[in-house]
């Protein structure tokens, strides 16, 4: 008993979430469709001058029949055939037909200008939003799924733009063309239309609606096999060490396996509007005729007067139903790219989501340029949750000095990158202040803050671009000289000078055949080029074997000199010397001091210093 | 188009049925205007109502037949593409995930993720589509041509001229566009790797500021981009208009011929009308043709870059004993004068001599780009030696089957691969491992300490890429996995370097503990992780500079006492 009323309260409510699923859905849609509409609307005067030349261009198709027919007619008027006549028609069917030709092809590449530059815009704004997305997005998100969306998704949306708009409108032209023309022959025979077109509109509604949760799956799905191609194939490497290449294919496989059928669930159900519609539009056709054999009848029999708006003859069924014929095949059609839209509205959708995201917060109103910093950093009571409930840091003060150098230690895993996170406001704290020169950094613009720290972090980031760029990505204008000098510091002048073209060598993707180490250097050599007062290093060397350390310890003095300075090292002999050492454990500050009163005190510390002369 | 081809094959059985079932609608279709005009001009006259109901109700059969066979044909024609994509794409991502590392770098794997998705679904259209539509137009096609032939061949005869001029225009402008397409393809490479590499380094990004610049960068691609596709749109562009308007002038060319022929009267002017009627016909179909042909230019476009991929040859296969003789030795590994240059020009790794014993321990040690990754990469084979020879128990490793070769290793790369699965499956890595051996390699490996500190445990998901561990957790989970499948070589590749000196002590204790009778080969710079090692070998820019024991290298070789001094509490900070 009880059970079967928590049934029914169970599924009353899912019937409630389904209705409110729906709405949610109507209402998405229609602001997909209203927001895809301000991108054209954007390109309003092309827009239009591409529907006056389909108006203009289905004319002349139209008019060439027409000058067919005249001379047709020259042949069977009076006993002979009027050449002049018929001359006369063909140069003007000539006429209509070249024009029309071109027109259409105007037509063609004006569409695809536009949907180009709507695809080139949609693109733009995608990527901008990415670049302002708070770090934590990328933390969550696979890459393959964001790439998904830029290439394959907007890609969908620009192939409905191209084709389909075009097809619209030409339609939308036929059918109130054919409609005038029926209305004029018989209006009785109207009504059929008038039954017979809601009814497919319906239908199509209807199929739509079913149809397009599953398109939805379908982006989704091929985000997914996308997110996780791109995951294996990135670490191809070590797959092939373990020999996982079949086991991983096999995985890939189910959700390929997954991704194709919600293709076919799509195409499944779409497969049935074309025809359908098409059922809908003969059996109009059948109607038609049944209704005009009937009213033809009583038309040769007296019934109705030639005057009465039920009179029709046999001529005039033949052209009803030829107009009628005319005006199916694009109200078919019509169905068919509804089909289209259904996927590029869901595919739209997927784009839309990021743009919709929440970038970081915005740079508080009144939030002031940080300038001439000294580089005096506090942080106050920082609490830090990167989930709610699971703090990661708890509770810490830290008091930097401009110019000196804190350096931060503890177990893997206790949170020392978190704090990192927190100076560049890549993360904001969940309580307490951080405070730069006595400024809080969140009424700080970001940028001028992030400006004011040059970081270098372990995990080396190298684009695209020739060494020279890679090296002067952190200073505008920087000069060869300036690339040059930094290289030689961080001692990457011999390796870099015996590539083939020097410091205009491409790193391709990812840097091919540069060893982890080099990489590092060329991170270190870009943050030598920056000019700020503060500095992270998050286990900058760590890649970099310790004679090369010790050789380019000069420049990594230099460097330091007169900075603030956070550095994260495992090397005890990076960090003994530094003015202030804090000891992280377990999200709290455990000890903190300089080398020997840490030693003195004997605490993790000291463990931790004699562990390395075991 | 052979690769379409090949994969079709299988599918041709129920291909041939669906294509019936489609032609069989089609035709009831195209008969309806029949039935039509035969109402017109039979039925209606005779004035019988129940006459005109009963041709009218066999339309409608005939329109709800053509409903339920085209309707069917179209499903099997979404099965039809659903499996051969699935089969396209499993194959070509079997393949991709099997390149070799060069291989790899040359497609890029922006380019080898397009193949994967973008590529393969081109294809999947055009395959869905040739069936959906390549029916009705032919017949129409052939059907029309036939009938005006009958009609008045005279006249049809002007018409098939304009045929080849029609077939030269698709002829050539497919010839044009399968390029363009590539390049689109290209360009979607470039696009897809500048958004790559931003998602990767957005720390980097964020950090500098560099928002502007990376717009600017990513606004070059994007710029790129769009030429190409506009360039190949507007070529395809050409298509329609270009054969709409020689069946147009087909049209012209009728009627001026039919003048003369009426006047002789040959002819009279009700064909003519009927014959235009068809020609209107034949040029829709040769819309639908055109449609269905600039699909094809596409999708062939990415059925090549498939191709590519599928067909790329096997890097490196297994060669015969013949080639490559087994030599005698009682050694584990042995590297016989081994170079190997990786542009070719200059070496990376030069006459490097060293053996192992089963059991024993080797470590690695030298200055930053002095190869010792490679050495390892060339012992795992990722690349071939390029002279002389590595050999396991004697066997030169190019005579070992893959699946035997790597089955042998367990490895720990610096910064090596995690993914967003469970903890516990990230160090099964889709292996035949029990939850038990698990633990113990964690143990061993000294993950277990922060994993039993999470609440979740081993079911704790990572992240994408693991960024919810820190760089020492992710370090001992890749040790952890390395050690779990029980190898025979266990190859530690700088993979310690996060450890703090503790940890990494532990590790080394444990591992000399738990992996009794497994070589360990140990990549490191620091001295401490390598000092128990059986032999020690130094690199610098790819030749050894010492070789021997930690006391050994200490009284003998420079290098290694420097590297060691430094690593004792020398000064870093001034």
């Amino acid at each position: 008993m009880s059970n079967k009323l928590v049934n029914d309260i169970k599924g009353r409510s899912g019937g409630a979430g389904d209705q409110r699923n729906e709405k949610l859905d109507k209402k998405r849609t229609k602001s997909v469709i209203l927001r895809l509409s301000k991108y054209i609307l954007k390109h309003k005067f092309l827009f239009l001058v591409a529907i006056a030349t389909t108006l203009i261009s289905n004319q002349l198709a139209l008019m060439g029949p027409m000058y067919s027919g005249y001379a047709i007619d020259a042949m069977t008027i009076g006993d002979s055939v009027d050449f002049a006549a018929v001359t006369e028609n063909i140069v003007k069917m000539l006429v209509c037909y070249i024009a029309s030709g071109i027109l259409s092809y105007l037509l063609a590449v004006l569409m695809v200008f536009i949907s180009q530059k709507i695809v080139y815009a949609m693109r733009k704004e995608l990527f901008e939003k990415l670049t302002t997305l708070p770090v934590g997005y990328f933390d969550t998100h696979p890459a393959g799924d964001i790439i998904s969306r830029i290439s394959y998704d907007i890609d969908t949306v620009n192939a409905s733009l191209s084709n389909d708009l075009v097809q619209i409108m030409t339609s939308v032209y036929t059918v109130i063309g054919s409609l005038i023309f029926m209305w004029r022959i018989s209006k009785p025979l109207i009504v059929v239309i008038a039954v017979t077109v809601p009814v497919s509109i319906i239908f199509t509604r209807y199929r739509s609606k079913k149809v397009r949760p599953l398109f939805h799956t379908r982006s989704a799905k091929l985000g997914e096999l996308n997110g996780y191609a791109e995951e294996m194939l990135s670490g191809g490497r070590t797959i092939c060490a373990y020999g996982r290449e079949k086991e991983i294919s096999g995985r890939f496989d189910k959700r390929n396996n997954d991704t194709m059928n919600a293709y076919y669930n799509a195409e499944y159900y779409g497969a049935t509007l074309g025809p359908s519609v098409n059922f809908i539009n003969n059996m109009s056709l059948s109607l038609v005729m049944i209704l005009g054999g009937i009213l033809y009848m009583y038309s040769v029999g007296g019934t109705f007067a030639e005057t009465s708006a039920f009179f029709i003859t046999l001529g005039g069924i033949s052209q009803f139903v030829q107009y009628s014929r005319k005006f199916a095949g694009p109200i078919n059609e019509f169905a068919n790219i509804m089909n289209e839209f259904q996927s590029a509205f869901s595919a739209a959708e997927r784009v839309f989501r990021i743009i919709d995201e929440n970038p970081e917060s915005a740079d508080a109103k009144d939030a002031i340029e940080l300038k001439n910093v000294e580089g005096n950093v506090e942080l106050r009571h920082v609490d830090f949750s990167y989930v709610p409930g699971t703090p990661i840091l708890k509770d810490i003060n830290i008091k930097a000095q401009a110019g000196k150098t804190i350096a931060i230690v503890g177990p893997t895993g206790a949170g020392k990158t978190t704090i990192i996170n927190l100076l560049m406001r890549f993360y904001d704290a969940s309580a307490g202040e951080i405070l730069v020169d006595g400024k809080n950094i969140e009424d700080v613009k970001r940028s001028s803050l992030r400006k004011a720290y040059t970081m270098v972090l372990q995990d080396t980031w190298l684009f695209g671009g020739t060494i020279f760029d890679n090296i002067a990505y952190g200073k505008e204008n920087a000069t060869i000289d300036d690339v040059r000098e930094a290289a030689r510091a961080a001692r990457l002048e011999t390796y870099i000078e015996q590539l083939p073209n020097g410091y205009y060598t491409m790193l391709s993707d990812n840097g091919v055949n540069i060893s982890k180490g080099q990489k590092q250097l060329i991170t270190i050599a870009r943050a030598m080029l920056m000019d700020s007062h503060m500095l992270i290093l998050d286990e900058a060397t760590s890649n970099v074997d310790s004679r090369t350390e010790i050789k380019i310890q000069q420049a990594m003095a230099k460097l330091m000199k007169g900075k603030t300075s956070f550095v994260i090292a495992h090397r005890l002999s990076t960090i003994q010397n530094a003015d202030l050492i804090l000891v992280i454990q377990d999200g709290r500050i455990s000890e903190q001091g300089n080398h020997e009163e840490l030693m003195k005190k004997g605490g993790f510390y000291s463990t931790l210093y004699n562990s390395q002369f075991v | 188009m052979r690769l379409m081809i090949k994969y079709l094959r299988p599918f041709f059985g129920i291909m041939l049925v669906g294509l019936t079932i489609k032609v069989t609608g089609t035709v009831i279709e195209l008969a309806l205007p029949y039935i039509l005009s035969y109402i017109l001009e039979n039925v209606v006259e005779q004035q019988r109502v129940e006459k005109v109901l009963l041709w009218g109700g066999l339309m409608a059969l005939c329109a709800l037949s053509a409903c339920i066979f085209n309707i069917v044909a179209n499903r099997m024609a979404a099965r039809v593409a659903r499996d051969f994509s699935e089969i396209v794409r499993k194959n070509l991502f079997a393949r991709t995930i099997r390149l070799s590392a060069k291989q790899t770098d040359a497609f890029t794997i922006a380019s080898l993720e397009a193949r994967v998705t973008t590529d393969t679904y081109n294809v999947h259209q055009f395959v869905g589509m040739m069936q959906r539509m390549g029916v009705r137009a032919p017949i129409l096609l052939v059907g029309g041509i036939a009938i005006t032939l009958i009609m008045d061949s005279y006249l049809a005869l002007i018409m098939i001229a304009m045929l080849p001029l029609i077939f030269v225009t698709v002829f050539f402008i497919s010839k044009k566009g399968i390029p363009l397409y590539t390049k689109v393809q290209q360009s979607v490479d470039g696009m897809v790797r500048v958004v790559r590499e931003d998602v990767i380094g957005i720390r980097v990004i964020k950090a500098l500021s560099k928002g502007e610049y990376e717009h600017v960068r990513y606004d070059k691609v994007n710029t790129a981009l769009i030429k190409d596709e506009t360039r190949a749109s507007v070529t395809m562009g050409l298509a329609n208009p270009i054969m709409t308007m020689l069946m147009n002038f087909g049209i012209v060319g009728v009627v001026a011929l039919a003048a003369s022929r009426v006047q002789d009267g040959r002819s009279d002017p009700e064909t003519v009308i009927a014959f235009m009627q068809y020609f209107t016909l034949i040029s829709t179909a040769m819309m639908s043709v055109t449609r269905i042909f600039v699909m094809y230019t596409k999708s062939a476009a990415s059925a090549r870059r498939i191709a590519e991929v599928i067909d790329s040859k096997e890097d490196f296969e297994v060669e015969s004993e013949e080639k490559y003789p087994q030599i005698k030795t009682d050694a584990h590994i042995v590297f016989k004068n081994v170079s190997f240059s990786y542009n070719g020009v200059k070496n990376n790794i030069s006459d490097i001599n060293l053996e192992i014993a089963k059991g024993g321990s080797l470590g690695i040690i030298g200055a930053t780009g002095s190869g010792k990754s490679t050495l390892i990469k060339l012992l795992m084979r990722f690349y071939d030696v390029g002279e002389g020879g590595i050999y396991i128990d004697g066997r030169d490793i190019r005579t070992i089957p893959k699946e035997e070769l790597y089955s042998m290793f367990g490895s720990a790369m610096q910064n090596d691969f995690l993914y967003a699965d469970s903890i516990e499956e990230n160090i099964r890595f889709g292996r035949d491992i029990s939850h038990e051996e698990i633990v113990k390699a964690a143990k061993t490996a000294q993950a277990d300490l922060f994993i039993s500190e999470i609440a979740q445990g081993y079911d704790y998901q990572l992240a994408v890429k693991g960024s919810n561990l820190s760089g020492g957790q992710k370090q001992r989970l890749l040790i952890s996995r390395a050690v779990a499948g029980k190898p025979k070589i266990l190859i530690l590749d700088d993979s310690s370097s996060a450890l703090d000196y503790k940890t990494d002590a532990n590790l080394r204790r444990a591992l000399s503990q738990d992996m009794k009778g497994v070589t360990l080969i140990t990549v490191a710079q620091r001295v401490s992780s390598v000092k128990n090692c059986d032999r020690i070998l130094v690199l610098s820019d790819g030749v050894p500079s010492g070789y021997g024991t930690h006391e050994e290298l200490m009284r003998t070789c420079e290098e290694y006492r420097e590297i060691s001094e430094s690593q004792m509490g020398g000064d870093f900070v001034e």
